[in-house]
């Protein structure tokens, strides 16, 4: 016999509307701000941690520019909540880089010029390193497909395909070499 | 070593005469043969790394201490008069900080709004998120007024009101005349005509126009994102009765013009106003629906045409008559005539264009304008013609192929578009154009080609300044902005080329009027054709001055000094006396100014860029959908600087072509004048699925009197052919000849239920 089902305990914790703090963790360092809770993940980044490199094009999920990761998945930043993200893991385009050194995908993407303006570009990053860390070796559809959200007036599309393409085989490499690295680590 | 000469410029289609200074130590071309280590060799962008890792700072970027962000009230109506507004609830909202409006700038707000969209007020807040609450604060009442935003009433009436007519000459449409038009459709065995319109299109830069405003006393200093710091610069100080030594304006990095940012607006006056009121810097960035609304776009047009011809397709008359609707506020249509004046030989020619106020919202340049519009009509039509005289498309357009400028009938300074026929349609396989068979079934194909020409030699005034650091560095400090197009990097190549260095030791420093020497602005594919020479002469100005400086330490003649990668040799030795860096320092860290000044246009000769493309689609006879398959581009814009760059050029204008073809369009309603779809989402661009394969190819060869460079402009010609080729290629697939843009699934789907298979001509 079915037990009685326990009624819901709705938790509510509600915020706001003044500003509140809220914790981010944003390229593997943790920031406490002030802020609305009606503030977008983008509006936080750009206006209250000066990380200007997400761009805001449209503001309604329309162009990708926005672009970051959240627990590794690409999202539009200016369609989430920044009080939202809390306890989740944001990966911005200033965070792809460690130590100078620029990521393959950057480094692709400038060996074959994704680029015109320049606008667009974090976010058409951001979306191959999603797509790339989840899926090594992407077919050329699988590529198109990762970036048909993020829009290039200037029309870059074919290099940025370029790039993807051999950012993925950079990024295999990469992944491979550490591999072999670790196993010989443990051998030793 | 400058001079005051009178030099003729091609401007957007339009050849006029003006007074520069250049220099008069202009070196010889560079000819095709020259031996050439950086320029005509493919270089990364020298700022990737900034634009990779989101350090650029773009004008949206900037943030200074305390800067304020600001948000514009618009008007909802096409034409309205402001009886009354109120400010005072948004002026006391908490953290707004200073509000203008006709009440207290009387001189940029009029109680007159002219397009939906139009400024009605304006303030500043601690935060964007404040601004926008506080925007909706502000009360109006509108008197609304009759409105008018088609320029279709004044084609069917013949005439609207006085003031809704814009024209050169007191009310008189603009005519050109060539030959006689009544004799030539007199001498033609047949005749084609056909009534053509061309869509309100929009640029959609992905960064919207806008400006920081930072006060210091009197001084003021912009960052604006626009084609041309200068004129920012000359525009503010004619409203702000200032010196121009008292504004500064800064455009490092610009995320896209296409045109829309050549001419200045009223968000930089609207920021400086509401910077100076608060006593904080403020940032007024516009959103994507006011950039929809407000910045401009490609005007709309109709076009009659009708072209008359021999029976071995030889042109007797070309007749234009056109209309374009220049919004509320605009400027003269743009040259939409200029293919039919200039593409082909032609003796016969009459243009006739009318620009036509309406309340809408202002027309701009954008990417070859006028050429765009007027390509598609006439490559149609040419088409058509071809067709009635059972000719091939291309064997039309090789009889009536213009050796010398038709326009004016002085020769060409270079023209290879035969070989740009020629090589395309190799590439393309144009000869399996006659073996397709699409009866019966459902995916058809085609395909089509068209032609281009458009400007793009450059000309005075344009100035360069290079300066060799003492670590034999060298920078080249410019006041021209990169709006995308990768001249930052042509321009290292080309001081690196004569300076005999590295790229990668050459800093470019532009977009700032306290850094760089005056600069035309970055539109008309003028910059690398303008600035460019500049640039090389500014660097052999630096390396004369070194190499005499050289010449008298190591006391051999100044010729007798060379520098090799950063080493200096004398005489014939192979061996360097030492490192440039090393004799820097030895010459007690004197710093060299090269300067250079953009040589003046040769007379006699018609300085163009040519191109053809080929397109291959595919139709779906249920959907009316259109795959662009394969687009192949041929241009003929002499030396190519930096091959990877003029790629991602010709590649990003026909992608913009193929949208301006098939999906884009600015839909108004025509009964409350308001604009349907100024966003992202039902303004279609093309995405990245949308993509077809595609092909750049040029034949690179030094245009010799052109410039020093032997190199013309090459951002705008390659959208010019991409319409019109893709509406060839339709027509061959399902048999229709569609005679407006954008050529949209809908409209296909339309057009095949009505005609079936019979084809024919689609309005």
């Amino acid at each position: 016999m079915p037990s009685t089902p326990k009624k819901p305990q709705l938790q509510v914790n509600v915020r706001g509307p003044d500003k509140v703090p809220v914790i981010l963790n944003v390229n593997r360092r943790s920031y406490t701000l002030e802020i609305e809770p009606r503030r977008t993940l983008l509006d936080a980044l750009r206006f209250d941690l000066n990380m200007t490199g997400s761009k805001k094009v449209c503001g309604m999920g329309e162009c990708g520019a926005c672009t970051v990761l959240l627990d590794g998945k690409a999202i539009y930043s200016c369609l989430t909540l920044a009080i939202e993200c809390e306890g989740q893991q944001i990966l911005t385009i200033e965070g792809v880089s460690e130590d100078n050194n620029l990521d393959p995908i950057q480094k692709a993407f400038i060996d074959e010029e994704a680029f015109q303006c320049g606008f667009c570009t974090s976010g058409q990053i951001m979306s191959i390193k999603a797509l790339l860390d989840a899926n090594p070796d992407p077919t050329p559809e699988e590529i198109r497909q990762a970036v048909s959200g993020n829009i290039c007036r200037c029309g870059a599309y074919p290099n940025i395909f370029k790039a993807a393409t051999k950012a993925a085989i950079a990024c295999r490499k990469q992944r491979s070499a550490k591999k072999n690295g670790d196993k010989h680590g443990e051998t030793d | 070593m400058a001079k005051l000469i009178k030099s003729k410029l091609n401007w957007e289609g339009t050849t006029f005469e003006r007074t520069s200074v250049v220099g008069d130590d202009e070196p010889a071309v560079w000819t095709a043969n020259a031996q050439l280590n950086c320029v005509g060799k493919s270089h990364p962008r020298i700022d990737g790394f900034q634009r990779v890792t989101g350090l650029a700072k773009y004008t949206f970027d900037i943030q200074l201490p305390g800067m304020l962000y600001a948000h514009v009230l618009r008007s909802p109506h096409p034409h309205a008069r402001i009886k009354q507004i109120d400010v005072s609830k948004a002026d006391k909202f908490p953290g707004v900080r200073a509000v203008i409006s006709s009440l207290n700038e009387a001189k940029i707000f009029s109680n007159v709004l002219q397009f939906a969209g139009d400024e009605v007020a304006a303030l500043a807040a601690d935060n964007d998120d404040i601004a926008e609450d506080a925007i909706n604060l502000i009360q109006v009442e509108y008197e609304i007024l009759p409105f008018n935003t088609d320029a279709e009433p004044y084609l069917i009436s013949g005439k609207l009101q006085e003031r809704q007519i814009v024209t050169s000459l007191d009310g008189h449409p603009k005519i050109y005349r060539r030959g006689n038009i009544q004799k030539g459709f007199q001498e033609a065995d047949v005749i084609v005509e056909e009534t053509f319109r061309t869509q309100s299109a929009l640029h959609n830069s992905l960064e919207t126009h806008g400006a920081v405003a930072f006060w210091n006393g009197d001084e003021l200093t912009v960052w604006e994102s626009t084609q041309s710091i200068y004129h920012v610069q000359r525009y503010l100080a004619e409203f702000f009765k200032l010196p121009l030594n008292k504004i500064r304006v800064i455009c490092e990095y610009m995320g896209g013009g296409f045109g829309s940012k050549q001419s200045s607006g009223k968000w930089s006056v609207m920021a400086a106003l509401l910077a100076r009121e608060a006593g904080r810097p403020v940032q007024l960035m516009l959103t994507r629906e006011e950039e929809n609304l407000v910045t401009g776009h490609r005007a709309p047009t109709i076009q009659k045409l009708r072209l008359g011809a021999k029976n071995n397709g030889t042109l007797t008359a070309i007749d234009l008559v056109a209309t374009i609707n220049v919004g509320a506020n605009g400027s003269m249509g743009r040259a939409v005539e200029g293919p039919c004046q200039s593409m082909y030989n032609c003796p016969n020619v009459q243009t006739e264009t009318h620009s036509v106020f309406t309340n809408t919202g202002p027309h701009g340049s954008f990417r070859a304008p006028g050429y765009v519009e007027g390509a598609f009509p006439l490559e149609s039509l040419m088409d058509e013609l071809a067709k009635r005289l059972k000719m091939d498309p291309m064997e039309i357009r090789m009889k009536n192929y213009a050796f010398t400028d038709p326009a004016t009938g002085q020769k060409f300074s270079a023209k290879h578009l035969d070989k740009c026929y020629q090589k395309g349609a190799e590439i393309i396989g144009w000869g399996q154009r006659q073996s397709i068979n699409n009866k019966g079934s459902i995916l058809r194909y085609g395909y089509g080609m068209a032609s281009q020409t458009w400007g793009g030699g450059g000309g005075p005034p344009a100035f360069a300044w290079v300066r060799l650091n003492a670590d034999g560095t060298a920078e080249v400090n410019l006041g021209s902005q990169d709006i995308g197009t990768g001249v930052k990097t042509v321009f290292a190549q080309i001081a690196a080329e004569e300076l005999e260095l590295e790229v990668d030791k050459i800093l470019v420093r532009i977009g700032d009027t306290a850094q760089g020497p005056f600069d035309p602005g970055s539109g008309g594919s003028m910059t690398v054709a303008s600035v460019g020479p500049a640039v090389r002469q500014a660097a052999i100005d630096a390396r004369k001055q070194l190499y005499e400086v050289v010449g008298g330490y190591f006391e051999v003649p100044a010729d007798q000094v060379r520098i090799r990668k950063g080493n200096v040799y004398v005489l014939d030795e192979t061996k360097p006396r030492m490192s440039l860096q090393n004799m820097i320092r030895q010459l007690g860290e004197f710093t060299i100014i090269g300067r250079g000044a953009r040589g003046a246009n040769g007379y006699g000769t018609t300085v163009t860029t040519f191109g053809a493309q080929f397109a291959e689609v595919e139709v779906n006879t249920i959907t009316g959908e259109v795959k662009v398959q394969r687009l192949v581009a041929v241009h003929d814009v002499g030396r190519i600087m930096n091959p990877i760059g003029a790629d991602g050029q010709v590649a990003g204008a026909i992608i913009q072509g193929i949208g301006y073809a098939l999906t884009e369009e600015q839909v108004i309603d025509q009964a409350t004048g308001i604009i349907l779809n100024p966003n992202l989402e039902d303004y279609v661009l093309p995405t990245a699925l949308d993509v077809p394969s595609i092909d750049s190819n040029f034949i690179d060869d030094s245009d010799t009197d052109a410039n020093n460079l032997g190199a013309k402009g090459l951002g705008e010609p390659p959208i010019i052919p991409t319409a019109p080729a893709i509406a060839n290629a339709i027509t061959q697939a399902i048999g229709i000849r569609f005679l407006s843009l954008p050529i949209t699934r809908a409209k296909i789907f339309e057009a095949l239920q009505k005609t079936g298979n019979a084809g024919g001509v689609f309005p």
